[in-house]
């Protein structure tokens, strides 16, 4: 219980509150007169500031609060919700989260608040209330009577009466004026009243403050003792409140808040990520010791020893899995941040830009997740920027004035399969091929599929400083795109029709730490083939890989598949064994066979990365820890499938 | 004995907050994340005193203090909500519920403890 | 002034540095730099890797790149003996620090070297190139070699490297 920090998860409660109202502001600007969405906005912004001026970040709330008024002023009907004061509050929320971090620039957050005022005067009219003055003397008489139901709720007299004798010298006496005949008496209600002379020198609020809870609602009349009398000064009665008016409010209130309930707070933990990750961590060499207690055991005859290593090998497997959905979150984490990103970009250009999105709790490894976000927003951007038309030209080719990106995910198998889709006008693939050829990708008039000439826009060489506007332009190329989905073990795909949109699929592994894999050995060194990419295993005889020797192609269910030696290629140097497996592997269509010497066995295995001094070896996906504690590289099959292709083709050619 | 004190709110950090500042004091604190929770957990043990955000889901804060109010067990028990000074109407309403007094957001842990202090019977 | 190559390295100031043999040469790596000595131990080879680190090990659950610097300084692969040991440094690329064990023939000593004895690396008589070194040191009549490990590791996380291709 040591390392509780109520600041460190107002921080993070500040983020999700934020998250919250910028959703709620997204929406809104489509359903401006949505009162549920806008009491939702005024919640988030009002909590916010409460908790902020809380945990001291004043700036904070100082600064919220100007955004929660005219909020509040929305809520209330004073002023309409206008595209530009959601406009500005979404700016707002911004400056909230560097607030919350702690770097935010005071002249911005003067010019948002500027802004701010210009939409509220613009949306209504003005108007504010004024504070009181207030007298001080030497002494004060008091005559009160509490709320009948005072006690009921919780409300001592004798603490009130306590607490009065605190400020000064005082003379109580109990009034009986309000008890009724006993047949009438309800003996829970409070129906004494108290007369109070009070010497001292007493502020008014200190007798006002003892009474704070009850003021509204009780009989008092307060009288500074100096002989001035006249006025004197009553308050009496709840002035506001009325049951009437009261029940009618109370029953609109609770409305939203049940429609708001299947937000499931329940018993969840907030837990660092960092710790995740550590215990996935521990949990990796848990399941690589026990597999080497398991070859333990498995060698030797004590029997007892096994039935514990199995065991283990359970639990370990269990804890694993149970890990893996630990660390899985859904998309929508995701595709919630592009909203804003639509948003600013529908500024930007200029264009209607309506975002769709699908499937989104299809759920993924937390760390895909964050590494997925750099390359959407990047798919995004351009799709926004080259792929949607403006308004104009939009309705021109008889479609509807604003563009659509459809972001979808769904699960297939052990991979998540994510789709950005806009409705645009395509690549231009004719542009495509004149810009390869400028950049030397392929010859003038080189015959070249329409699909290559997509894939091409995924190559380093492909994108050109000149090309850029100013929102793809930002930083990458699609070349990068690619290879942060490839370091993911992933894949990408581009379709495009011409008048239509374009479609880029990713594919994703659902989790990056643990893959079931195949150990093979090649001479000897052992490395690690994923099992999902496997398709068959098949025996290489000796006479057949002699006869196969001029090429290097086998014919799987009348099929050509071209298949790769990996001694050869990892110029082991060592004779083949006799009796040699290929290993047909596969992603999407393409599939080759890898030539191993021997297959030792299914893997469970933990993924390390490789260091950064191999990062431009392309055959490796990763490493992994063996049970005897030496390494074993991943293979990366996309690469090698990629590596098959050229190597074929060469070898038809020579040969 | 120390008085219990149950503290209800959807914000870990204020009912940590609120935890830290009253067990410091000397009380013996419960928590619980919203009206519901709140609910079942007064129903379950009689507290001394029930500190409660108004804003919840689940259960809010005034259905809550509404159904603590209809049992006869809860009479007399002091029961603060928390709000801002934006909150008027809130404020009557709650009032109108049954609760005892309230605590304006922001507030010091100081405050808190007076408050306690103010509506635990001596 | 040589040492100059060698930052928070002053007149006042010695360095501490770790000293080993490799090749018949004595390098020395600055003390702040290395993590651990290791016995040999297996290594997996990386085929396509390049020469300068071809191999990885496990390194307390991590996968750390062996890196031989005989190649970079012109020497001969020997096999290992009793004496060979790996130094797991760390090293800081382009920001981002990382581990590599670096092979020894011995490892000698944690010393001081003095700016004073540092000398240019000279143009001529020098089998390896001069870029790999920051500067030469004398010693108790021999010669320490300060590498330049940052030069001799940058070529291999370049980003400008073409993917390598393993046939």
């Amino acid at each position: 219980m040591s390392a509780e920090d109520p600041t460190a998860a107002f921080r993070i409660e500040a983020g999700e509150l934020l998250e919250q109202v910028e959703q709620g502001l997204l929406d809104l600007e489509h359903r401006l007169d949505d009162m549920n969405l806008v009491n939702a906005v005024f919640r988030g912004l009002h909590t916010l500031k409460g908790s902020g001026a809380m945990f001291g970040f004043d700036a904070l709330a100082a600064f919220t609060h100007h955004c929660e008024s005219a909020f509040d002023r929305v809520r209330k009907g004073d002023v309409r919700a206008t595209p530009e004061l959601v406009s500005v509050i979404l700016s707002a929320a911004d400056h909230m989260r560097a607030l919350v971090d702690g770097d935010a620039a005071e002249a911005q957050g003067q010019a948002i608040l500027d802004r701010l005022a210009a939409a509220v005067d613009a949306a209504a009219g003005g108007g504010a209330p004024v504070p009181a003055p207030t007298p001080r003397k030497q002494g004060w008489t008091l005559s009160f009577r509490l709320p009948a139901d005072a006690m009921a709720n919780g409300t001592s007299p004798l603490a009130l009466l306590d607490e009065l004798r605190e400020l000064g010298e005082a003379t109580i006496v109990a009034t009986f004026g309000k008890v009724p005949a006993l047949d009438d008496l309800n003996p829970a209600h409070c129906l004494v009243g108290w007369d109070c002379t009070l010497i001292g020198d007493i502020s008014r609020e200190a007798i006002e403050d003892v009474f704070l809870f009850v003021m509204d609602d009780m009989e008092i009349t307060i009288t500074p003792l100096a002989v001035e009398e006249a006025e004197a000064e009553v308050a009496a009665t709840p002035d506001h409140a009325p049951v009437a008016a009261d029940a009618p409010v109370a029953a609109n209130d609770t409305t939203p808040r049940g429609a708001s309930a299947s937000r499931s707070q329940g018993e969840h933990v907030r837990v660092p990520a960092e710790r995740l990750d550590e215990l996935m961590d521990r949990v990796g060499e848990l399941v690589i010791a026990q597999s080497r207690l398991s070859q333990l055991a498995g060698h030797g005859h004590d029997l007892s020893l096994r039935s514990v290593s199995e065991e283990i090998e359970r639990l370990a497997g269990e804890m694993r899995d149970t890990m893996m959905i630990l660390r899985m979150v859904p998309v929508s984490t995701l595709f919630g941040r592009f909203r804003r990103l639509i948003h600013d970009l529908a500024n930007e250009t200029g264009k209607a830009i309506e975002l769709v999105t699908e499937g989104e709790t299809t759920e993924v490894d937390k760390t895909v997740i964050e590494r997925l976000f750099d390359p959407l927003v990047h798919i995004i951007r351009n799709s926004c920027d080259h792929g949607l038309e403006k308004a104009e030209d939009r309705i021109a080719a008889g479609k509807s004035s604003s563009g659509v990106i459809r972001l979808s995910a769904h699960q297939a198998g052990g991979e998540v399969l994510i789709t950005i889709t806009d409705d645009g006008r395509g690549i231009d693939v004719e542009r495509v091929r004149a810009k390869a050829e400028a950049n030397g990708l392929i010859q003038p008039g080189q015959v070249v599929s329409e699909d290559e000439l997509l894939g091409l826009i995924f190559h380093p060489g492909f994108s050109t400083a000149a090309q850029v506007t100013n929102l793809s332009g930002r930083g990458v190329g699609m070349d990068v795109v690619k290879r942060t989905i490839e370091s993911l073990r992933g894949s990408i795909d581009v379709n495009s029709v011409s008048g239509q949109g374009s479609t880029i699929t990713l594919r994703i592994p659902l989790t990056l730490a643990i893959i079931e894999g195949l150990l093979v050995r090649v001479g000897e060194g052992r490395y690690v083939i994923p099992l999902a990419a496997v398709e068959e295993c098949l025996e290489l005889s000796l006479e057949e890989d002699l006869r196969s020797r001029g090429r290097s192609i086998i014919t799987l269910r009348e099929r050509l598949v071209p298949f790769l030696r990996l001694r050869d290629l990892f110029a082991t140097g060592t004779k083949p064994d006799t009796y040699q497996k290929i290993v047909v592997v596969g992603t999407g269509a393409e599939r080759v066979g890898l030539v191993v010497d021997q297959i030792v066995g299914n893997h469970q295995t933990v993924i390390k990365a490789m260091s950064p001094l191999h990062r431009n070896v392309a055959a490796f996906a990763g490493a992994t820890i063996l049970g005897d504690g030496s390494v074993a590289l991943i293979l990366d099959i996309a690469q090698l499938i990629a590596m098959s292709q050229p190597r074929e083709e060469r070898r038809l050619a020579a040969g | 004995m120390t008085a219990s004190i149950l503290t209800v709110d959807d914000s870990a950090s204020l009912r940590m907050a609120i935890r830290i500042a009253l067990t410091g004091a000397g009380y013996t604190v419960t928590e619980a994340a919203d009206g519901a929770e709140g609910l079942a957990k007064a129903t379950a043990t009689r507290f001394d005193l029930i500190v409660t955000d108004l804003n919840m889901p689940n259960m809010d804060g005034l259905e809550m203090i509404r159904a603590l109010r209809q049992q006869p067990a809860q009479a007399g028990v002091p029961i603060i909500f928390l709000t801002t000074e934006s909150d008027d109407s809130m404020k009557a309403q709650a009032k109108a519920a049954g609760a005892t007094g309230w605590l304006v957001k922001p507030f010091q842990p100081e405050q808190l403890i007076r408050v306690a202090q103010k509506v635990l019977a001596r | 002034m040589p040492y100059h190559n060698v930052p928070h390295w002053t007149p006042e100031n010695g360095l501490e540095v770790l000293t080993f043999g490799l090749g018949g040469e004595t390098f020395a790596l600055e003390a702040g730099i290395v993590r651990e000595i290791l016995d040999m131990m297996p290594v997996t080879m990386v085929p396509g890797a390049d020469p300068l680190a071809a191999s990885v090990i496990n390194f307390r659950g991590r996968i750390v790149p062996l890196a031989d610097l005989r190649g970079s300084f012109g020497m001969e692969a020997h096999a290992n003996t009793a004496d060979s040991r790996i130094i797991v440094i760390e090293l800081d690329v382009n920001g981002d620090p990382f581990l590599i064990g670096l092979t020894a023939d011995r490892v000698n000593e944690v010393t001081v070297l003095h700016a004073g004895d540092a000398e240019d690396v000279p143009v001529i008589g020098m089998r390896w190139p001069r870029e790999n070194v920051r500067c030469l040191v004398r010693r108790e009549g021999d010669v320490v070699v300060l590498p330049d490990l940052t030069a001799l590791f940058a070529r291999l996380t370049d980003d400008a490297v073409e993917t390598t291709t393993i046939h």
